[in-house]
């Protein structure tokens, strides 16, 4: 339902938009940190490797920046030379233009500049380095964090919270890396160099061309807040209608035949009004930045010209003085738009990294028994002992629940939907440890084994068959990938899926794709079927199909499973009376807690939710028995 | 896959733009006054802007060589006046600019809103829903941005760059080589940034959507991950997916990183040669020295002019492939739609009759449902069973006309329904899907979705017979408790009860149920499926199930087995003849039960 599939194309680096249009957003409000001094010594700390090497490009990026600063004012001196030369001229002082010291001059300036270039990219080159080490590691950390957690913690979180740790907030941690810390630098060295520039060519200068700076940081600060207010009130009618968007046309259908379209289109049209409402005025102020920080550069501009050319008269300064004022007057108003927004940058990215090293820090699985242990040839004797089980300490769902399965021997886990029958299968696999008492598998606590021993003895078919972006063949395969071809073939054999195989384009070549619509879901769960019986398990757990998969597939996955369960102890979630009836122990499930247990007879004997269950099936059938 | 040879794929592309950009230009049309407003006001911007360096000049050449205050102040006074000229038509045209491109999103979103109303399922199977949200959502967003972003910087630029070339030149002729030279260069430059840079940048959003698959996959498949202990396995494709990201984004941001360094390179290596060159010519007495000075700020706008076009020449692509799948939208006509001499229908009685109907999906191979003929009254149930794939949703979903029959016809009381009125249609069937599915408001306003007038009394009443009054009991607000958005929260079976209640309160002569018992436990199925017999009456009742159980009581039960019917009858009578309806009744229930 959502559209993640297709995402907007705004994912790609910021890097062309860096330069000379950096402050051109009039600054998006971000999200803050909720702690934004203990993220940012985490992510310090994080990055702690490379403090040499970003000292190297601290010192660089100034370098560079202070480089390109002493520009204007050796240009200013040739200038001032010409001009003197030809005011001398002028005069009749017979003083000419001296082309060897302006020769000079202007050799050292090309040098400077060439000097300044080689530096910045220097610097660009080694921050991409390194950004994108950490860029590299904070996804790896992410990734294999998500095989140590416990599944619980996946319950409460969608798959898009964590997806988008990867890719969003990891990309804003990695743009901030190669680009705003650099940017900072160099804008603060910017604007610090140009001061003492102008201060050692003309203080009264100065002190003109800075009374722009309060107008223009005040202007900056009104329009980011005001741009942030009209940018959030669009954000969200944007979200009103995007819901309204998503909500249409995912009920399409309903819409349709309860004659809805005109409806849908008249609130569709109220929200559209809103949003252009907000969505102008927020456009309009954003884009404000630019036009506005160019006057404030022309107000500086006029200013220079006026104050330096009555000085320029009085003979306070020269006329390349006035030329470098100029310089300086438009190369400092773009680091300054630069650093208003930095305290934006930095909150955002200080959001970003929280959630990631919240994500890196959470609670991992419960630590492995110090002294393993270890079973030669698995029974599959199952036992359960006063078990006691909650998903959180507060609410226990399986209140003291006590079974032996012997080897061999199949158990039916039933009950309505909800009802919790994948709890105890959790339970057994370890996604989850019991609150009390203990599960013991041919007499050990299945805690003493490592969970790596505890789940290579048991297999797994779910109903939500789950296959990756690969072959036929090396999806079956994953259930053990030291198996040969023929292996794999074998084990499809005996799950009933070889046939259907072969009729596929590509036969076990073929590509399972994401989008899945080449291969049905019964089929898939057939490939399941054959993958565990690949891997050779002692003791099985399955899930029944139900609705979704058609009548003759289905007795392809129960011959298959048949095939699969001989000699093994299993656990079966069962739909299917047949199945509930044949097995040698009944789970009735309620509630998450197992209310019943005993075989069929036994339990329709007794009366109770089994029973209850057993005759709701076929209530409307009654009239007709009777 | 038909490989498709790449020269097609970019005419494709260039004509699904170029027909954009006339589409652009028609949604401009009631804008168009403002459009050239704002053209003449970024004109009159950029003479502003170009003429201070020539009262700069001014001031230099006549101000401070005669040592005449005076002069500069006058002159200062004007500059302040063309400045703040300036900044006044900027920020209009920042105005407009919103206004324009607000209003034509607005307008935008609307058709393009009003056109997927229309659609019937087949388009939306083209385009999948999810696809169709992004278009209608981001997708406009992106154009909205690129429109603003014409508006400002692609007339900008180039009367910015026109109008500094001609300053320049009228400033000095001799010194134009140097304009061109900077030019050129700086072409070659962001040139080779494309030429390296965007094949990569298009790679970058295959190698992210790579990792998030595994990703993705890593997620919904934890459980099985850990129970066959492929951690490691799983660690080392994300690597590797992780690694071609890294390293084609490293190569790209390295790459960029050397934009800056040598666009400032190039624009202070140019600033120096015009000094030398100007100094000679000054010396000459060729120029003065203001002019020399004011020629350098020139060459400077051109070339800030040029990087502005170079730079929304990058965006104009991202922006361009939303508006091509804007676009694709758009152009697609409904398959279904009212015919030219449609009826209405005064008194549905409820008769169906398919009659012959064959069902081809668009664009697929094979029928999906062949010859299905069968008649179904008032007060009659008729179920539909069969395997996955058997075709039973489909053969449903042609009676609300969310597809046409292919051949063949499906007749309501003996009228072809593509001659009916499509909302006379769909006004007198009760349709409940496989999903539930709900709107965000209220349970009352979920309920009276198909009758605005239903009394509070019949609501209930249809909530009785869905098992929903429970639902709405345990609430505080009864009928007043919320409903987020997609029905969110409430579980799958609540919703499925709701919208069958929603169904009820319509009054509809048929009911069309597909598959909408199965999230409902056996009980509540039974009890539901008591009450509505008792409570539809003379309606017509049709039911695609997979519990035989839901089927079993039905009048007439109809076998589908790869879209053919294969069996017809009730109960008793389909267990003695039909293999394929007796194998799905053993897969489900035992001998002794069936008997």
């Amino acid at each position: 339902m959502s559209g993640s599939r297709e995402k907007a194309p705004n994912s790609s680096p910021r890097g062309m938009m860096g330069g000379p249009m950096g402050g051109m957003g009039g600054g998006m409000p971000g999200e803050k940190a909720k702690n934004f001094k203990g993220t940012m010594a985490t992510l310090i700390k994080y990055t702690s490797e490379f403090k040499v090497t970003f000292i190297v490009v601290f010192v660089l990026a100034a370098c560079s920046s202070v480089f390109s600063i002493v520009g204007p004012k050796i240009l200013g001196k040739v200038t001032t030379k010409l001009f003197e030369g030809l005011m001398a001229w002028y005069a009749g002082t017979g003083l000419y233009t001296d082309f060897d010291y302006m020769g000079k001059l202007i050799i050292l300036l090309a040098g400077l500049y060439i000097v300044s270039a080689i530096f910045s990219y220097t610097q660009g080159y080694i921050m991409s380095g390194i950004s994108m080490k950490i860029t590299y590691r904070l996804r790896r950390d992410i990734s294999e964090k998500i095989n140590r957690m416990p599944l619980s913690y996946f319950d409460s979180r969608t798959h898009g919270e964590v997806l988008s740790r990867i890719t969003n907030d990891v990309d804003t941690i990695s743009q901030t890396l190669n680009q705003s810390l650099t940017q900072m630098i160099t804008s603060v060295s910017m604007v610090v160099g140009v001061l003492i520039m102008m201060l050692t060519i003309s203080i009264s200068m100065t002190l003109v061309t800075f009374l722009i700076l309060p107008i223009s940081f005040s202007l900056i600060l009104l329009i980011v807040k005001k741009s942030q207010k009209h940018f959030k009130t669009q954000q969200e009618y944007l979200g009103h209608i995007n819901g309204h968007i998503e909500e249409t046309y995912s009920g399409h259908n309903v819409v349709q035949v309860f004659n809805g379209e005109q409806d849908a289109v008249e609130k569709f049209n109220k929200l559209n009004n809103e949003l252009y409402h907000s969505a102008w005025k927020s456009q309009y102020l954003s884009g404000l930045m630019m036009p506005v920080m160019n006057a404030v550069g022309n107000l500086g501009y006029v200013g220079v010209c006026i104050v330096g050319g009555y000085l320029a008269i009085h003979k306070v300064i020269t006329v390349g003085d006035i030329q470098a004022f100029l310089q300086y007057v438009r190369s400092f108003l773009q680091p300054i738009s630069q650093i208003a927004n930095i305290a934006n940058t930095l909150q955002s990215t200080a959001a970003a990294a929280e959630r990631v090293f919240e994500f890196i820090d959470e609670d991992e699985e419960v630590p492995e028994s110090e002294n393993p242990a270890v079973v030669d040839k698995v029974e599959g004797n199952v036992e359960f002992c006063n078990v006691t089980f909650g998903y959180t300490k507060e609410k226990i769902v399986v209140h003291n629940f006590s079974s032996k399965i012997h080897s061999g021997q199949r158990v039916a886990i039933v009950g309505h939907t909800g009802a919790g029958k994948s709890t105890i299968v959790k339970l057994l696999m370890r996604f989850y440890d019991v609150t009390d008492g203990g599960i013991k598998i041919d007499g050990h606590d299945i805690r003493q084994f490592r969970r790596k021993d505890l789940r290579s003895m048991f297999g797994m078919v779910l109903q939500d068959a789950w296959l990756y972006h690969n072959t036929i063949m090396e999806n079956i395969r994953y259930g053990s990938f030291n198996a040969t071809d023929a292996q794999v073939i074998e084990a499809a054999k005996a799950a009933h899926c070889d046939e259907f195989i072969r009729s596929l384009p590509g036969g076990y070549k073929m590509v399972i794709n994401e989008e899945a619509g080449n291969i049905s879901q019964g089929q898939k769960q057939l490939l399941t079927i054959a993958r565990t019986i690949l891997s050779d398990p002692k003791i099985l757990i399955l899930d029944e199909a139900t609705s979704s998969v058609d009548t003759r597939t289905e007795i392809l996955i129960q011959k298959a499973m048949e095939n699969l369960m001989r000699n093994r102890t299993s656990f079966v979630i069962a739909h299917r009376l047949s199945t509930i009836r044949d097995a040698d122990l009944i789970l009735m499930m309620k509630d998450g807690n197992i209310v019943e247990q005993g075989n069929h007879e036994e339990l329709l004997k007794k009366g109770g939710y089994y029973a209850d269950l057993y005759q709701s099936q076929f209530a409307d059938r009654e009239p007709e028995t009777a | 896959m038909i490989m498709v040879p790449w020269y097609h794929k970019i005419t494709y592309k260039v004509e699904r733009g170029l027909s954009f950009v006339t589409r652009l230009i028609k949604y401009s049309k009631p804008y168009i006054f403002i459009i050239l407003g704002a053209i003449v006001l970024l004109f009159l911007q950029a003479m502003c802007d170009l003429a201070l360096p020539d009262f700069m000049s001014e001031i230099i050449n006549n101000g401070i060589a005669n040592g005449d205050s005076g002069y500069i102040f006058k002159m200062g006074f004007e500059m302040l006046g063309v400045t703040i000229c300036s900044a006044a038509f900027a920020v209009t045209v920042g105005y407009l600019a919103a206004r324009v491109a607000a209003g034509m999103c607005r307008t935008l979103r609307k058709e393009l809103f009003e056109k997927v109303e229309s659609f019937s399922n087949a388009e939306f199977d083209k385009f999948s829903t999810s696809s169709l949200i992004t278009r209608t959502t981001n997708d406009i967003t992106q154009i909205q941005m690129l429109v603003v972003l014409l508006i400002r910087m692609m007339f900008y630029a180039p009367i910015l760059g026109v109008g500094g070339v001609v300053h320049a030149i009228a400033n000095s002729k001799s010194m134009s080589w140097i304009i061109f030279l900077a030019v050129i260069v700086l072409l070659c430059i962001v040139g080779f940034m494309f030429i390296f840079a965007l094949p990569k940048f298009k790679m970058i959003q295959t190698l992210i959507d790579r990792l998030n698959q595994v990703v993705r996959e890593n997620l919904e498949g934890m459980s099985v991950i850990r129970a066959f202990n492929t951690q490691q396995f799983e660690e080392q494709r994300f690597d590797k997916a992780n690694r071609e990201l890294t390293s084609t984004n490293l190569f790209v941001n390295r790459l960029m990183a050397g934009m800056m360094p040598s666009m400032m390179l190039l624009m202070n290596l140019i600033t120096v040669l015009i000094i030398w060159v100007g100094s000679k010519q000054v010396s000459a007495f060729q120029m003065d020295v203001g002019e020399m000075m004011a020629y350098m700020q020139y060459v400077m706008q051109i070339i800030m002019a040029f990087l502005l076009m170079s730079l929304t020449f990058i965006m104009v692509p991202r922006a361009s492939v939303s508006a091509a799948r804007i676009a694709d939208v758009l152009e697609t006509m409904p398959s279904v739609s009212d015919a030219e001499n449609a009826q209405s229908l005064a008194n549905c009685r409820g008769f169906i009759e398919f009659k012959d109907v064959c069902f081809r999906y668009p664009g697929a191979e094979e029928d999906v449902l062949h010859n299905i003929s069968f008649l179904s009254g008032p007060g009659q149930t008729t179920a539909f069973i069969g395997s996955t794939g058997c075709g039973k949703s489909t053969l449903l979903n042609l009676i609300p006309r969310f597809y046409d029959a292919t051949e063949g016809e499906v007749l309501l009381d003996g009228v072809n329904i593509k001659n009916i009125l499509l909302q006379d249609l769909r006004k007198n069937l009760g349709y409940v899907p496989q999903k539930g599915i709900l709107f965000s408001g209220t349970i009352g306003s979920n309920l009276i979705y198909g009758d605005k007038n239903a009394t509070e009394e019949m609501i209930l009443a249809a909530a009785d017979i869905a098992q929903a009054t429970e639902i709405i009991e345990e609430n505080p607000e009864k009928l007043d408790a919320p409903i987020a958005q997609g029905g969110t929260n409430v579980s799958g079976g609540q919703k499925q009860r709701l919208s069958i209640a929603r169904a009820i309160v319509k009054k509809p002569q048929i009911y069309i149920f597909d598959d909408s018992f199965s999230a409902l436990d056996f009980k509540t199925d039974a009890a539901l499926r008591a009450r509505l017999k008792n409570s539809t009456g003379n309606t017509t009742v049709l039911i695609v199930a997979q519990r035989i159980s839901t089927v079993m009581s039905a009048d007439q039960i109809i076998v589908l087995d790869q879209g053919r019917i294969v069996g017809k009858g009730t109960h008793s009578e389909l267990m003695k003849n039909c293999e394929i309806y007796r194998e799905i009744a053993f897969s489900q229930l035992s001998q002794e039960e069936l008997a």
